[in-house]
């Protein structure tokens, strides 16, 4: 039984459309992503989720409950970790772990997630002056001290250098080890890549794909490109008269081959034949880039139809 | 259920006793509502001629005409100015907004916020009254009923007038300008720069229904050994519950 439905949720603030249309379901233990470009209306569909904005239409359960009805329950059993969500300058990190604990009926214990999170060396240090990420990591650590079922995680790495990105990234599969399920916002696309399980791509307030990451590359159409130097020369018809290349071009002494999902195996064993070993091969496959940038493809002409 | 609440009480006792240790850790809100009051108490008290009736006070001296001014400085500076900008940039860092996820609602840090300036205020205010008795001669309040009666009034006006403008910022930078302005006037008819006796006829009126004008009299009155003017406690009234209705129609969590 999933953890979250949604169905066909929507909101509007006065005549701005954020959501219109967006369902999904999360199943326990899946690290849930929610993508999309800026503005999509994916921090407002994690707001009606978590009983901080309420819906106008639509259904969604989180933990068998309304979260506008029951905001007790949801309140109690989500930990939440919001964009820009700060603390007092001069609390230190001790204080606001020991204080949020206060608020749970069954809290984690506050000097585990210190060290779970790394943040034992920081414990008695002011949060204006933690660096970026061990506020990051506290602020984690507050979504995670109520003992959650559910965290959600809004835009979690944004600002983040690769290494603490990645730090922090280990953490969350981690959380995840200990069953809870987890809600990843995000527009950073190797970090959806990376973590999620599935993924709900959103788009101007509804959802344009639903599918794992690999999934999601999987539908486009985009095909292989093979790069590599000819151990000897070579006549491009040995490769274009292939049905699997679409195109063969030179850049230098680099062959740039561009075929479908066979290419690669079409090409090696043409050249395998013909003797011609393929020095300083490399294969480049579409992205979870490519992909979410073909889902979220704006049609110039129907955008000004419909405003 | 009892578990739930005795936990709920338990979380606000700790929001309580974290917040004021943050005010303590901020110097300057220390420095503007306690220390400073005290220090100006503490000078107009060391200077012998103002412990004396003056006839421009109509027989009152200095002292008596700047003790409740001092004490209703204080509070002022707790809830008018600091308190405001204070809330404004939790609301503006997403520590409402942050709390609004929690079990605790982020009304209680309002409420813990208010309590603790409220109580630094109105220690201050007992401080400076013990001072005054103990050092300067000034007779303690024969009204002491009615002397707590217009203190607590005060605190409830300048408390709800705090929370409005913390209401109606946008910004911390706003509330912070907001506070300022307000300031002035609500001290200025208090009578920091003019003393009420001194005030012509017609701006002691006006001073009369303003907050800090009705405050000042009250307190007065009840240090003089007088019940406090009905007039002057139900101005306090109005301002309280007007304030405190409007804050809480427009404040926004985030």
């Amino acid at each position: 039984m999933p953890i979250i439905e949604v169905d066909q949720l929507g909101k509007s603030y006065g005549r701005t459309v954020a959501v219109s249309d967006v369902s999904f379901s999360v199943e326990p233990g899946e690290i849930f992503g929610i993508l999309g470009p800026n503005g999509a209306g994916k921090t407002t569909t994690v707001e009606c989720l978590v009983g901080l904005r309420r819906r106008d239409g639509g259904r969604v359960r989180v933990l068998g409950v309304d979260p506008d009805v029951d905001r007790a329950t949801v309140r109690s059993h989500v930990g939440v970790q919001l964009q820009q969500a700060e603390l007092p300058e001069r609390i230190t990190v001790t204080e606001a772990l020991r204080l949020y604990s206060s608020f749970y009926p069954q809290p984690a214990d506050w000097r585990e997630l210190l060290d779970a999170l790394g943040l034992a060396g920081a414990a008695r240090t002011q949060f204006g002056r933690l660096s970026g990420g061990q506020q990051q990591r506290l602020s984690i650590a507050l979504a995670l001290i109520g003992n959650p079922q559910v965290a959600v995680l809004d835009e979690l790495t944004t600002g983040l250098d690769p290494a603490a990105r990645r730090e922090t990234w280990q953490l969350i599969e981690q959380v995840r080890d200990r069953g809870v399920t987890i809600v990843l916002v995000t527009h950073f696309m190797p970090e959806a890549d990376h973590l999620c399980d599935r993924l709900a791509v959103i788009d101007r307030g509804t959802v344009v794909a639903l599918d794992t990451p690999a999934g999601l590359v999987g539908r486009l159409d985009a095909g292989q490109r093979m790069r590599f130097r000819p151990s000897r020369p070579i006549d491009d018809a040995l490769l274009t008269d292939l049905p699997e290349v679409w195109s063969v071009t030179r850049r230098g002494a680099e062959v740039i081959v561009d075929g479908d999902a066979e290419l690669i195996t079409a090409v090696t064993a043409t050249l395998a034949r013909a003797g011609v070993v393929a020095e300083r091969l490399r294969v480049e496959q579409a992205s979870l880039d490519d992909a979410f940038i073909a889902v979220t493809r704006h049609d110039t002409r129907s955008e000004e139809g419909s405003r | 259920m009892t578990a739930i609440v005795a936990s709920r009480r338990s979380a606000f006792g700790r929001l309580v006793r974290t917040e004021a240790v943050l005010f303590g850790r901020s110097a300057g809100m220390v420095l503007w509502t306690a220390v400073l009051p005290l220090i100006a108490l503490i000078v107009i008290g060391s200077v012998h001629s103002l412990r004396r009736p003056s006839a421009s006070l109509h027989g009152i001296s200095y002292l008596d005409a700047y003790l409740p001014i001092l004490m209703i400085f204080s509070l002022c500076m707790a809830a008018v100015n600091l308190l405001p900008p204070t809330l404004a940039l939790y609301r503006e860092r997403g520590i409402l907004r942050r709390l609004s996820t929690t079990p605790v609602p982020p009304s209680r840090l309002l409420a813990a916020q208010a309590l603790i300036y409220l109580t630094v205020a109105l220690v201050v205010a007992v401080l400076m009254l013990v001072i005054a008795v103990a050092a300067y001669g000034v007779p303690l309040p024969h009204q002491l009923p009615g002397f707590v009666l217009s203190l607590l009034l005060i605190a409830a006006a300048t408390t709800g007038i705090g929370l409005l403008i913390a209401a109606l910022a946008p910004s911390a930078k706003a509330g912070n300008a907001m506070s300022f302005i307000a300031f002035f006037p609500l001290m200025f008819f208090a009578g920091l720069w003019i003393p009420r006796a001194t005030m012509p006829h017609a701006l002691r009126v006006v001073s009369d229904y303003t907050p800090l004008g009705a405050g000042v009299r009250t307190v007065q009155a009840s240090i003089a050994g007088h019940w406090p003017p009905t007039a002057g406690l139900l101005v306090l009234l109005g301002w309280a519950v007007v304030a405190c209705l409007l804050a809480a129609r427009t404040f926004r969590w985030q």
